[in-house]
């Protein structure tokens, strides 16, 4: 087995057992990078000089004999919508393309003290509001199981990066289902925690009532250690709980009590590609036959989620962008310098902001306008309730749900760009969540007959991240999805 | 669901973004679609529903006030457009 195909975990066993020094993998990893980043495009920032001194100085820590941090000389690549202090965070936008982070996010300062090398910023749909990261100022990301379909989105380049063994580890943001959606077509493992349990700060805001950032990896033992490492409380933050952070690596494979597992009639319905549906009907099987219980359940007020959602986004998203003028960061109009101010505000944010980006700020001034506010905003927002209430009652019935992550597996470049209500559709079982706030994984659960990877999700109670950690664990241990990889021989 | 230019403009200039006449028409007739799927909302009765803003518990975070160290002026000023004796300089304001 070649370095970078090795797991986030096996390769810092091999780097602290003095098999191979960080240097080398980082090596290692660029060329790889180098040789397939012209085919996949996942990265729009690396930053090998960073990698390359972070991974001598962690190489001299363990030749002195220091201790070293949780991560160890991890390659990790983190989502351009993440500062990272010194290093171009651009969220995939004009507006944003020259901006330098005076500051790292809170995630970003926790995996650099647990000694990860950060190798680079990947690609996003424009600040994370999209699908299938086609929405990228910059570039078009492909999916490593076939360079014709997209790679989801929006953390479609650290998804895609992870799954061509581009980076050991990624991190994502995961607003509508922006980390557990791209996994999903990606075949690798993402999560969506608890709304509240990683800090969003330094996080570049989206929808703050929903954002939370997560973990996507190769395998479930590295999403619980990246978990680790994320979770907890942050002063920044005020919205970040203030609970403790339990130990989620040790006892993964470990699951005492027989589960009682919630089956969603509606997420089994029309709309449903029948492959995902039969390769879901076989993963339940499995989780039968290891002594679990099957629950019929009906979360009824979760077909209102995608319209929901498109209201409380693009509204919070229209007041979290209303910092983009021009004046303390970012791109200004050349054009506007003598005019007057607005026009300066107008023209910049005219040529700054991409058209999904500005579609979803007009959606979203238009619920909070005057005369609207009611019929839009705060009906949207009392129908949250609703949803959350659904789980909320499944959940004192059973111990978590398992859903289908996508509808349909990856889809080809260009085919939804067009129509704005397809592509919001896509995400209509990794919405609820976020609404409802509650964690999220998906882990690989099977291919499609044309090989595309499908993706199962385990949805749990608040905080209750060790459950799903442990559900996802068992699955795998019990199947080899997760060790396939794609080919990766087409030529550019 | 129909929405006029005149509202897209109106919004357009809430929103301060500059829209082409090619951008209002593709934004009417998008924005009409999505607010008709958004429609749906009616077939529930939320009369007696309180409203949410917040997945979880939230409460006041209190703390002291004490001194932390923040950046300086000039690093965030060297992030600006344009700046001039350190303060941002934007076009004029008031005529």
């Amino acid at each position: 087995m070649l370095l970078h195909e090795l797991t986030a975990s096996k390769v810092r066993e091999r780097i602290t057992k003095r098999e191979v020094t960080a240097q080398e993998v980082v090596e290692e990893l660029l060329e790889w990078i180098n040789l397939k980043e012209p085919l996949i495009k996942t990265y729009l920032c690396l930053d090998e000089d960073g990698a390359l001194s972070k991974a001598k100085e962690i190489d001299e820590k363990l030749s002195n004999g220091n201790k070293v941090g949780l991560l160890a000389g991890v390659p990790i690549a983190i989502k351009d919508n993440m500062c990272t202090a010194g290093v171009k965070t651009t969220c995939a936008s004009k507006i944003l393309e020259n901006f330098i982070p005076p500051y790292d996010a809170f995630v970003v300062k926790r995996i650099k003290d647990e000694d990860a090398i950060i190798i680079g910023k990947t690609n996003l749909d424009e600040f994370a509001m999209g699908s299938s990261t086609e929405n990228s100022a910059f570039q078009i990301t492909r999916n490593p199981w076939d360079i014709d379909c997209i790679p989801g989105g929006s953390s479609g380049g650290s998804a895609a990066a992870v799954s061509a063994d581009m980076a050991f580890m990624a991190l994502g943001s995961d607003t509508g289902g922006s980390v557990r959606q791209p996994a999903s077509f990606c075949g690798d493992v993402g999560l969506k925690p608890t709304y509240g349990r990683v800090s969003r700060y330094g996080l570049i805001a989206f929808a703050s009532s929903l954002d939370q950032i997560g973990p996507i990896t190769k395998d479930v033992l590295d999403t619980a250690l990246l978990l680790q490492v994320i979770s907890g409380h942050d002063n920044f933050d005020s919205t970040c709980a203030a609970l403790d952070v339990p130990n989620y690596i040790s006892d993964i494979d470990r699951l005492d009590d027989v589960l009682k597992i919630g089956v969603p009639r509606e997420f089994f319905g029309e709309g449903l590609n029948t492959e995902i549906k039969s390769a879901l009907m076989d993963a339940l099987k499995i989780y039968e036959a290891n002594g679990a219980k099957l629950v019929d359940l009906s979360l009824p007020h979760c077909e209102y989620a995608v319209a929901t959602y498109y209201i409380i986004a693009t509204a919070e998203a229209s007041s979290n962008l209303a910092r983009y003028d021009g004046v303390r960061y970012g791109h200004r109009s050349r054009l506007s310098s003598d005019s007057n101010i607005v026009d300066m505000y107008s023209q910049t944010r005219a040529e700054g902001f991409g058209n999904e980006v500005k579609r979803r700020i007009l959606l979203g001034n238009y619920a909070l306008s005057t005369g609207y506010y009611e019929a839009y905003y705060l009906k949207a927002s009392k129908v949250r309730n609703l949803i959350k209430n659904d789980f909320e009652d499944a959940f004192k019935k059973v111990d978590c749900i398992i859903c289908p992550t996508c509808p349909t597996p990856a889809f080809k470049i260009g085919e939804r760009v067009t129509e704005p209500l397809e592509m919001y559709l896509s995400d209509i079982y990794t919405i609820p969540a976020n609404l409802a706030g509650i964690p999220g994984i998906s882990i690989p659960c099977g291919f499609t007959s044309a090989g595309l990877p499908i993706g199962m999700q385990i949805l749990g109670k608040y905080f209750d991240e060790r459950k799903l950690l442990k559900m996802a664990k068992l699955f795998e241990n019990e199947t080899d999805f997760h060790l396939k990889r794609p080919k990766l021989n087409q030529q550019v | 669901m129909d929405i006029g230019l005149k509202e897209i403009e109106y919004i357009a200039n809430l929103s301060r973004i500059a829209l082409t006449d090619e951008e209002k028409k593709t934004f009417k007739k998008q924005l009409a679609n999505i607010l008709d799927y958004i429609k749906k909302l009616n077939e529930l009765d939320t009369d007696t529903v309180e409203p949410m803003a917040y997945a979880t518990d939230l409460k006041n975070v209190f703390r002291k006030e004490e001194l932390t160290p923040s950046l300086s002026r000039q690093k965030i000023l060297n992030l600006s457009p344009s700046n001039v004796n350190g303060f941002f300089k934007v076009p004029k304001v008031i005529e």
